[in-house]
This record gives C-alpha cells, sequence and structure tokens, in this order.
C-alpha cells in the first residue's frame, strides 16, 4: 500500500515539473517585457533596468524558474500587472467562486448521472433505458456554454426564477448560491450525460456477475441487488469518469463564468489574456493544472478505498 | 496505470453499437460535410454581406435563418461555420492523430520509451484546451493557429494512449514473433504489421475526437480565440447572440443546434464503425 502511495506520489511530482517547465517554457517566448509593459514607451533605460531588477527579471531564466516553483509553494507568486495586487491573493479570491462552481456541477451531474444510469440499467432495452440513453447521446453533444445562454434566456429572463449573472459574494450565501445554481448546471448537463452512460454500463455489466445472482437467489429484491450490491461494485468506472472530466469541467468552466459574468479563475484568465497581463495567465494555468493532477491523484487513490480488489493487489 | 488509461475509449460511446448510429451518424455528417463543402461555392447571400436595414429580422422573414445584428445572413453564416469549424477540427485531430499515433506505437515497441512517454502524455491531458489556447493565445494572439494547437496538443495523450494499448496486444501475438524470427527489425514490424492492425480502432478515435474537436472549436471561438472575424464561426456566432437574447433568440439556437447536430452524427458515427472497426467491440457485440 506504501509503495502504491509513493509510486503515485512520485508520478504527481514528475508531471507537476513537466507541467511547470511547459508552462514556464511558453510564458518566456511570449514577446514583451513585463518591465516596459508596466512603464510606457516613455521610460528611460535607468527606470526600466531598475524595475527589471526589482521585478527580478533580470536573473537568468533558470534561477527565475525556480523562483517561481517556490513562489507557487508560498502563495508568492508576483503582482499583477493590471489588478496592481499579489496574484495569490487574486487566485484564492477567484478560486473562492471556481471551486464551488465546480463542485456543485459535480454534485449536480452526479445527482442527475446516478439514479438515471441505475434505473437504465435495472431493465435493458426498458423504456427508462431508452430515455438515458437519448439524454446520454443529446447531453454529450451539446456545449455547456450554449445551455448557459438558453439557462438565462429561459430561466433566468423568461421565468424569472435565478438571476441571470454576476456574483454577490460569499457574504450573502443564499444568494451567492443562487447565482450559481443556473451556471453550475450548465456545467453538469453535458458531464451527466457521459456520467450515465458509464453508470449504466458499469451497473449492467456488474448486474450479469456471479454475486449478484447469487444475491437474487438467496431472495435479495431487484432493486436491493441492484442498489446493495451492484451499484457500490460498479463505482469505480463512474469515479475515473468524474476524474477524467475534471479536465473538461475546468474547461467548461472558464467558457460558463464567462457566459454568466462570473468573477471566477476562468474569466481572470480570459480577461488576463486581454489585457495582456502574462504573470496571472501563468500561475492561472499552473494552478488548474495542478488541481487536475490533484484531483487525478485523488482519483488513483479513491480506487483502493472503493474497490477492496485493488487494495490487494496495490 | 493512471485515471486516464483505466476508461477505455468504449465509455465514450454509444451503449447499442450497429446499424442504426452508422445509418444516423453517416447521414448526419453527410449533410454536415456536404453543406461545409457547398458553402465553398454557393450560400443563399454572401455570409460577410452586411444589411443593416435588414438587421435582426426573425426566420423566414429575411433569409431562411432570419439576420443578424449586422443584418448578415444566418443561414448563410452557418453554412461557412460548418466549413470553418469542419477544418479547424481536421487540423486539430489530425496533429493529434498523428503526433500520438507515432508515440503510441513508439511506446508500445520500446519499454524504455513507455515510462517516458505516460508522463507526458499525463503532463499535456492536465492542460485542458481553453488553457493551452489563452497560453498560445499570448503568445500567437487568436486565431486558426492558436485553436489549432491547442486541441490537438490535448488529443495527443488520447491516441498516444489508445493506439499503444491497440499496438501491445499486437506485438503478442504470434505472427509479430514470426516476424521477428524472419528477421524483421522493430521498426519494419511497426509498419508493415502493427499500424496496419490498429488502424480500425484509430480511424473510429479519430472520428469520436472530431465531434470533441468540434465542440471545444466552438469554446474557443466563443471566447474570441477561434478564426477572427470577419469568418464566420458557431462559437461566435452564439457569443454575438448574447446581446440580442431577448429581441432575437433565433440568434442563439440555430448555431447551438447546428453543433449539437453535428457533435450527434460524429459521435454516432464513431460508434457505428466502432462496432465494424474496433476488434474488442465486435467481440462483445
Amino acid at each position: 500500500m506504501l509503495r502504491h502511495l509513493l509510486r503515485r506520489a512520485a508520478g504527481f511530482a514528475v508531471t507537476f515539473l513537466l507541467i511547470s517547465v511547459l508552462v514556464f517554457c511558453m510564458m518566456e517566448i511570449v514577446p514583451g517585457d513585463p518591465a516596459s509593459a508596466m512603464l510606457g514607451t516613455s521610460a528611460t533605460p535607468e527606470t526600466l533596468a531598475a524595475l527589471r531588477a526589482q521585478m527580478g527579471l533580470d536573473a537568468p531564466a533558470a534561477i527565475r524558474y525556480l523562483r517561481w516553483l517556490g513562489g507557487l509553494a508560498t502563495g508568492d507568486m508576483g503582482v499583477s500587472f493590471t489588478y496592481g495586487v499579489p496574484v495569490g491573493g487574486l487566485i484564492r479570491e477567484r478560486l473562492a467562486v471556481t471551486l464551488p462552481l465546480t463542485g456543485l456541477a459535480v454534485l449536480l451531474a452526479v445527482g442527475i448521472a446516478l439514479p438515471l444510469g441505475v434505473t437504465a440499467a435495472a431493465r435493458p432495452g426498458g423504456v427508462a433505458d431508452g430515455a438515458a440513453t437519448l439524454y446520454a447521446q443529446a447531453g454529450i453533444a451539446v456545449p455547456n456554454f450554449w445551455i448557459g445562454l438558453l439557462l438565462i434566456m429561459v430561466v433566468a429572463l423568461g421565468l424569472g426564477w435565478l438571476p441571470a449573472g454576476g456574483f454577490p459574494g460569499w457574504d450573502q450565501p443564499a444568494a451567492a448560491l443562487r447565482a450559481l445554481l443556473l451556471p453550475a448546471l450548465a456545467l453538469a448537463i453535458p458531464q451527466s450525460a457521459v456520467l450515465t452512460r458509464v453508470t449504466r454500463a458499469s451497473v449492467v455489466e456488474v448486474m450479469n456477475e456471479d454475486f449478484v445472482r447469487t444475491a437474487r437467489a438467496k431472495g435479495a429484491s431487484v432493486s436491493r441487488a441492484l442498489w446493495r450490491h451492484a451499484v457500490p461494485n460498479a463505482l469505480v468506472p463512474v469515479i475515473t469518469m468524474l476524474g477524467l472530466q475534471i479536465s473538461f469541467l475546468i474547461g467548461g468552466a472558464v467558457l460558463v463564468e464567462n457566459v454568466f459574468t462570473l468573477p471566477g479563475m476562468g474569466r481572470l484568465a480570459w480577461q488576463a489574456l486581454a489585457q495582456r497581463d502574462l504573470i496571472v495567465i501563468q500561475n492561472v494555468v499552473m494552478v488548474f493544472a495542478t488541481i487536475v493532477i490533484v484531483v487525478n491523484l485523488g482519483v488513483d487513490l479513491l480506487y483502493t478505498v472503493v474497490d477492496p480488489r485493488l487494495r490487494r493487489r496495490a | 496505470m493512471t485515471a486516464l488509461a483505466k476508461v477505455s475509449g468504449a465509455s465514450f460511446r454509444l451503449r447499442r453499437p450497429g446499424r442504426a448510429a452508422l445509418l444516423v451518424g453517416g447521414i448526419l455528417t453527410a449533410v454536415l460535410v456536404g453543406v461545409a463543402l457547398l458553402s465553398l461555392v454557393w450560400t443563399p447571400e454572401d455570409p460577410a454581406r452586411m444589411r443593416i436595414l435588414q438587421k435582426l429580422k426573425g426566420p423566414l422573414v429575411s433569409g431562411l435563418l432570419g439576420t443578424d445584428h449586422l443584418g448578415r445572413d444566418v443561414a448563410s453564416m452557418l453554412m461557412r461555420g460548418a466549413f470553418n469549424s469542419l477544418t479547424t477540427a481536421f487540423a486539430a485531430v489530425g496533429l493529434g492523430a498523428v503526433l500520438g499515433t507515432l508515440a503510441g506505437v513508439a511506446a508500445a515497441a520500446r519499454a524504455g520509451f513507455d515510462a517516458v512517454l505516460m508522463r507526458i502524455c499525463d503532463a499535456l491531458f492536465a492542460l485542458p484546451p481553453i488553457l493551452s489556447a489563452i497560453m498560445l493565445g499570448a503568445l500567437l494572439g487568436p486565431g486558426a493557429l492558436t485553436a489549432i494547437v491547442a486541441i490537438g496538443v490535448f488529443m495527443i495523450p488520447v491516441f498516444a494512449r489508445v493506439t499503444r494499448g491497440a499496438a501491445m496486444q499486437i506485438w503478442a501475438r504470434d505472427y509479430i514473433m514470426a516476424a521477428r524470427m524472419a528477421g524483421k527489425g522493430t521498426a519494419r514490424i511497426t509498419l508493415e504489421h502493427v499500424l496496419p492492425n490498429i488502424a480500425g480502432q484509430v480511424i473510429v478515435q479519430v472520428t469520436i475526437q472530431l465531434a470533441m474537436a468540434i465542440l471545444t472549436e466552438a469554446g474557443l471561438s466563443f471566447l474570441g480565440l477561434g478564426l477572427p472575424p470577419p469568418a464566420p464561426t458557431w462559437g461566435r456566432m452564439l457569443a454575438e447572440s448574447q446581446t440580442y437574447m431577448l429581441q432575437a433568440p433565433h440568434l442563439a439556437l440555430a448555431p447551438g443546434l447546428a453543433i449539437a447536430a453535428a457533435v450527434l452524427g460524429l459521435n454516432l458515427l464513431g460508434d457505428g464503425l466502432a462496432a465494424r472497426l474496433d476488434p474488442r467491440r465486435r467481440q462483445a457485440s
């Protein structure tokens, strides 16, 4: 078990370092000097040199890379050129929107997919199965930002039930949750379609296994065999898919935050591009990528908790 | 084994593969490709032609699908948008498929290369295309190249995983041993035996990834990271529709439905093809 954990942690470290080198190198070759961007064209060479020294831009690339890595660990990621505030604080502020948004989307996706997939699997070829298959096909095909637009048109502007955009802040928790509900739903629908399909396929497979048949032969009802025996054993592929989807969820968050004008990480990255605030782009991308690999590491470790067979093998 | 490797491509595909999926998917895809090609020689109007007096007209009032805020014909923009969307998607998937397949078969052929490759794949897969596009956007500016590279690079690990797994199965076969004993080298065996035997799975994956690429391209265009104006793209049409949601809801409906139909068609086609070309699926069905 310990060896398995160590191997996973080492894999995580290598992936993290590879991404950090990739991101650093890409931002390194972007034309334009942050110091001259801050000072404008009228700056004297002396002022420019002084600011470059102050920002640490005069150091060799390798040193700057190591400083950046150290800064990532301590949260000291430099100062945003456009906002004039520390990037670390900016990211923390925006994560307070993006993390609850994606968390809520995952909850909604699981909340839709699990009952739908399991009901479909209870009677393959039945009406519920047909409906679930249709939902899965359609849900995967529609872009989340389009669902967002439709939800704004119908639920926010048409019915007036929920806000069409903006975020009031967490000092008003109820209003904040209401503001996140539609964007989370827009993110959740395509994810739930994928999850429905995986859940259904996985439960159907497990329902055909001997231990479920034994449970049925011993008198367990269909729903008990399904929920008590089949579903817990069918969860590994579902959890795997959840882990894989984090990458798509984050990409989706960038889009959906822009549709609903939510002040999250995705909108920050997009605005930073418009303002060429390179230091913000570099750190936001790195934080997002770290979230993706941490979630995948977590999923890998979760297998061992969920599936005893894997625990023994590990 | 990492999380990505644990889910086979099958999970993304239709449950009941076969003729219906192939037929419906084939028809939708043929219509998409047909419309895209037709737009090169004919559209009802010039998609870039602005007629301010005709702006925000509803479907059938002016043209089949109405006009946008600049009086451009929505149907014509959708048609040319199909071409723009497909070409970007094809180029991106081509990039991902070629590099990914090369990496996958190389990893299967040489064990030493395998671990390194899988780590690089993990790293590439941790960067969602939209984030890569934002970084590339800073480097190259928004445009087709940014979209193609961002989507294509994300697809390299997908193709590498699929081809690596498939190629490893081929390498374990007896006829490979026979080929080795006949004196064939690794490169020649890969070319003559491995690649032809995994081609079916690559074709299936290309179809499915085309659907993903169309979705992602629409997202990038929505953010302004795709083809620059005046070239019409489905994503930008949706972005522009946001301002006129109340006056002209049709502007938000048509491009969204076009994206959904294109993605649905390619997904179904991929599934139908999988039932025929992918040996694992053939055995399963």
